[in-house]
């Protein structure tokens, strides 16, 4: 059923705004330090929360006494968040907190907390299954046609171990909040991509009115999906504040803290054996898979596997949840998909590798397995202009044929796939008699340009120019609009934004219509003016249109309802990226030359925006594919790296050439807008290690390919 | 951050006064990028902190017959802003390159390079440099070693010496200054560093009411001089290993040689096999190969980190050809 009014996008000769590359309405604010993050700030009488965490693994709480840190100077509140004989099941976790004058004050006072632990054996790695013991959960095996009779007729066949360990969140500007009472309401300033809905959250927790909580937050540092909730943090934090006569406290976790407990990706381990005819037709999978998100065990369903090439015939799958002493695993941007394509992607190149077919006729071949959406055409076509963009036909040889000198090239593919779709968002335009427009909506802009998308919408329906504009995000005084996760956000407010315009902009026309001498529906915005359809000459100025309202403004809502594609948005995307890498055979540096990331995300509303969405995401898996970890100490059962130093992400000296290449072609325009938060950051491991592989002629198994593990490799030490 | 005094003496004989007979009395602070991580992750707790920003005296490179005079508050962006250390002290130089961040180099000082301590992830946890657990067990043996000593490793100590400069001061025979109260000593860099015995021991011979005030190089006219570090990212990042090389040459000959490696064990590592094999040699690549090999003799890698003896032997290899390599 089409919508009433008929809101859809304007046809693309006519689209004076969307679809041109628009610079962040933030991005000044942001480089030039006046951006006021919640870290940022600052309140009359503030006072400093910190957290003491438990140094153990596995431990039963037998003790805790808060007495001297009660009176240490500057304390005006503590905490207690565990209880003697509470068993505790991580490093890092939470036992008390205090509220302090100034942050080292808070910090010492932390000290003088007498807390007494048992302690009880841990497990902290799941890499090694036979290890796990009773803490490994296997799940059913899933079988699919005959794989036996697929392996007896196969014209060869692979068997190898893939793995990729779990990563943290790692958000540059940490978990926390700044609370602040007012008798029996606070104001709530947290780091958070649920702004309508965290205040009410956390207000059930402390049992006082939604309407209570009155939530605020300009920008923020970095989510990546582990900002959902309030945390523990947030309660415990109001309460501190409550408990300081509501002076504000604010409470942000330290790095250390940051990396132990705030967000993890599950890691993913598999031993794959693939089979494949002559003509490079993979035609069974065989995998078992084991994986851990902390003590909650965790992974994913086995049947996810293989990744995009889900329609192969014949398949055996089982998969082992462990739980480890580690905190639990949080969404991280595509939950489980990185590592799905990557054990996936890397076992298929090795399969394509024995039967001696050039990976990318190898995939190419096997997208028939591929769902419908994107579908097979639509992924080949990508996996072409990537080839094209990497330049493959020059600078792809077979595995191991890289020349004599000891640094090799090689280049590797992996693929992408997601869903999209829009949150519930509502958003509020007034047109005031001034002709100023403000456009407001309770969500949040992760820095990834939502600002500027909804900014961009308001201006492309009114006519406007985007400074004419005035987005208000960030406060939940605004009307609710969903959290950002699933990359959904960017479908729920660019179609509320433009519900709500178009509404606001009929209720102007129908005040405009009678000095025009036309019927309303035969106006139209456009240049700062409103105009007669065919007639543009007859027209009064935006401001001259606005006036004709007197006294009274417009205010209209709009609304994203639905999470399906109504017209506006879509869903199911695809992406090919290949990686082009120099391997240094005498020290196992891995250095990238260049990262081609193909991706279609439907309807691009600002280009710009978009692919700063796809480079940052080939950072990240650059990051993932070669330096970045949580080591967890066998001995001690702690991370090891919970700080900036060892957990090694990519410096920008690091990143080497990204080509971003969007697909805007109708097909994909037509389909309407879709979320590019997670497409992007899917398949770059894959392509990376396939590319360490194919330039080294051997498959290290296990990212991130650090020295040792290349090394390892190129001398035939694989574990 | 336990509150601390904070002195700003202008003279070194005035900072001399401020000190204590022991560690917690007082701390003295170079650049602070390391001291204060450590006071603020409760690792020192100084009572007073003795500020060297202020001692004009500390600050200058001087060539002087005897060498190049080193203030030891020469900030790492001015060591490389002199032009006698980028013509005469290239391993210097490439030390200082190799700490990649424009802030550590704009505030860090030479000085505070060769006091730093160990980044041991245990010790920086706060189980002690030694790094050992409630019954008094190594850490660092069954725990994760990837990025732990491969040389000197016997116990009680297991880190790395985390000095950028070290290994090429060692390798130029350079000397410091430590000044006291009751005086002061010189001493060759190469006995600076010390893997501690015991608990009270630390990782150099710095005493708590002294202080580092120079560094003395010997002149490197005709002296072959290079550093190559193994680093993994071009972004800060520390080096897994990495060797410096002094030759003294006659034509294209070697007279002698002195290789340092770097981030190897807990003070930098003379390679004294690989010294002797080139004595008399034309580096070339087979003999630049060979001097490699021969320094990582006798390496002892513990459990995760055997891959840091194949960097070390490839830094030396490098940092060899490096010297010798024809100058613009």
């Amino acid at each position: 059923m089409p919508d009433t009014p008929d809101y859809s996008w304007p046809a693309v000769e006519k689209r004076r705004v969307i679809g041109k590359r628009t610079s962040r309405l933030d991005g000044y604010a942001k480089s030039s330090g006046t951006a006021k993050y919640s870290y940022d700030i600052q309140r009359p009488g503030l006072l400093y929360g910190a957290v003491l965490t438990c140094p153990h693994a596995h431990a039963r709480l037998t003790s805790i006494d808060a007495g001297a840190a009660q009176k240490s100077n500057g304390v005006t509140a503590v905490e207690l968040l565990a209880k003697p004989g509470e068993e505790i099941h991580y490093a890092g976790y939470e036992v008390a907190a205090v509220a302090a004058t100034s942050e080292d004050l808070a910090r010492d006072a932390l000290r003088k907390i007498k807390v007494e632990y048992e302690v009880l054996p841990h497990l902290v790695s799941e890499r090694d299954l036979a290890k796990a013991g009773s803490r490994a959960k296997p799940s059913g095996e899933q079988v699919t046609g005959d794989p036996d009779q697929a392996f007896k007729d196969a014209d060869a066949v692979s068997e190898g171990f893939y793995g990729i360990p779990v990563i943290n969140h790692c958000c540059l500007e940490s978990h926390g909040q700044v609370i602040e009472w007012k008798g029996n309401q606070f104001e709530y300033w947290p780091s958070t991509q649920n702004l309508s809905g965290i205040g009410g959250d956390l207000a059930k927790v402390l049992e006082i009115p939604a309407t209570s909580v009155h939530t605020h937050m300009d920008v923020m540092g970095g989510g990546f999906g582990s900002k959902f909730g309030h945390d523990r943090w947030g309660e415990f934090g109001a309460r501190l504040s409550k408990k300081s006569g509501g002076r504000a406290v604010k409470l942000f976790l330290d790095r250390s803290t940051e990396l132990q407990i705030a967000g993890n990706r599950p890691s993913l381990f598999a031993k794959i054996k693939l089979g494949g005819k002559k003509d490079g037709t993979m035609t069974v999978w065989q995998s078992e898979s084991w994986a851990t998100g902390g003590v909650g065990g965790g992974g994913l369903p086995a049947g996810q596997l293989p990744y995009v090439f889900r329609g192969v015939p014949n398949k055996r799958m089982t998969h082992t949840s462990v739980s480890v002493n580690a905190a639990e695993e949080r969404a991280w941007r595509a939950p489980n998909n990185p590592q799905l394509s990557y054990v996936t992607c890397c076992a298929m190149e090795d399969l394509a590798a024995k039967l001696n077919v050039d990976p990318v006729a190898f995939f190419d071949k096997n997208l028939d397995y591929a769902g419908k959406i994107p579908g097979p055409e639509a992924y080949r076509a990508q996996l072409k202009k990537a080839a094209e963009l990497a330049e493959w036909a020059r600078l792809w040889h077979p595995r191991g044929q890289s020349g004599s000198g000891s640094v090799k090239r090689g280049l590797g593919i992996g693929f992408n796939a997601w869903g999209g779709l829009g949150h519930p968002s509502k958003c509020l335009t007034t047109i005031n008699p001034d002709g100023t427009v403000k456009v407001e909506l309770g969500s949040q802009d992760l820095g990834t340009g939502t600002r500027t998308v909804i900014a961009m919408v308001a201006a492309e329906t009114l006519g406007l120019p985007v400074a004419a504009v005035q987005v208000r995000i960030g406060d939940n005084k605004y009307p609710p609009s969903g959290p950002s996760g699933g990359s959904t956000t960017v479908g729920g407010v660019s179609a509320s934004t433009r519900k709500s315009t178009m509404n606001a902009l009929a209720k102007l026309f129908e005040v405009v219509a009678p000095a025009l001498g036309v019927p309303a529906d035969q106006l139209e915005a456009a240049d700062s003016k409103i105009q007669v359809k065919g007639s543009p000459s007859k027209n009064l100025t935006w401001k001259a249109a606005c006036r004709k309202l007197g006294t009274k403004s417009i205010a209209e809502m709009g609304e994203n309802a639905q999470r399906g594609p109504g017209g506006l948005i879509g869903s199911g995307v695809g992406g090919v990226q290949i990686a082009d890498v120099s391997v240094d055979t005498e020290t196992g540096i891995v250095k990238m030359n260049r990262v081609v990331a193909v991706q279609d995300c439907g309807l691009v509303i600002n280009p710009k925006t978009a692919e700063s969405q796809c480079f940052g995401a080939v950072l990240l898996s650059i990051s993932a594919a070669l330096t970045e970890e949580r080591v967890m100490d066998p001995v001690t059962g702690r991370i090891l790296n919970a700080d900036m130093e060892f957990y090694k992400l990519t410096g920008i000296g690091d990143v080497g050439e990204i080509i971003v290449h969007l697909n805007r072609e109708p097909e994909h325009d037509k389909r309407g807008v879709i979320g590019l938060g997670e497409p992007p950051v899917i398949g770059g491991i894959a392509a990376i290690a396939n590319a360490v592989t194919n330039a080294i002629g051997v498959r290290p198994p296990v990212v991130p390919l650090t020295p040792d593990k290349v090394l390892a490799a190129l001398e035939g030490r694989n574990a | 951050m336990e509150a601390f005094e904070y002195a700003n003496p202008a003279t070194v004989q005035e900072a001399l006064g401020l000190l204590g007979k022991r560690w917690e009395d007082a701390n003295v602070l170079a650049g602070g990028t390391d001291l204060l991580s450590l006071m603020k992750d409760y690792i020192q707790t100084p009572k007073r902190v003795v500020s060297l920003k202020g001692i004009k005296e500390l600050g200058g490179i001087e060539k002087t017959a005897a060498g190049l005079r080193i203030g030891a508050m020469v900030t790492l962006a001015e060591l490389l802003a002199n032009t006698e250390v980028l013509a005469e002290y290239p391993s210097l130089a490439e030390a200082a390159r190799g700490v990649s961040s424009m802030q550590l180099r704009n505030i860090g000082t030479v000085g505070g390079d060769l006091c730093q301590r160990p980044r041991c992830w245990y010790f920086r946890l706060g189980y002690g440099l030694l790094a050992k657990g409630p019954s008094g067990e190594s850490l660092v043996e069954k725990g994760d070693n990837r990025y732990h000593a491969i040389f000197d490793n016997k116990g009680p100590a297991y880190f790395v010496s985390a000095s950028s400069f070290g290994p090429a001061l060692v390798a130029l025979g350079a000397k410091v200054k430590l000044v006291s109260a009751a005086g002061s000593r010189e001493l060759p860099v190469e006995k600076f560093f010390l893997a501690p015995r015991d608990e009270k021991g630390r990782e150099n011979a710095l005493q708590p009411g002294e202080i580092l005030t120079e560094i003395l190089a010997p002149p490197g006219a005709g002296v072959r001089n290079a550093t190559y570090e193994v680093r993994q990212k071009e972004a800060l990042d520390w080096p897994l290993a990495a060797a410096s090389v002094a030759l003294k040459m006659r034509g294209n000959l070697v007279v002698s040689a002195r290789i340092v490696l770097g981030h190897v064990a807990p003070t930098p590592w003379r390679a004294t096999e690989s010294e002797k094999s080139l004595a008399g040699k034309v580096v070339n690549a087979a003999v630049a190969e060979a001097a490699g090999k021969a320094a990582v003799e006798g390496a002892t890698p513990l459990g995760g980190n055997a891959y840091k003896v194949q960097l070390a032997r490839v830094a030396v290899k490098r940092a060899l050809l490096e010297a010798v390599k024809a100058r613009a």
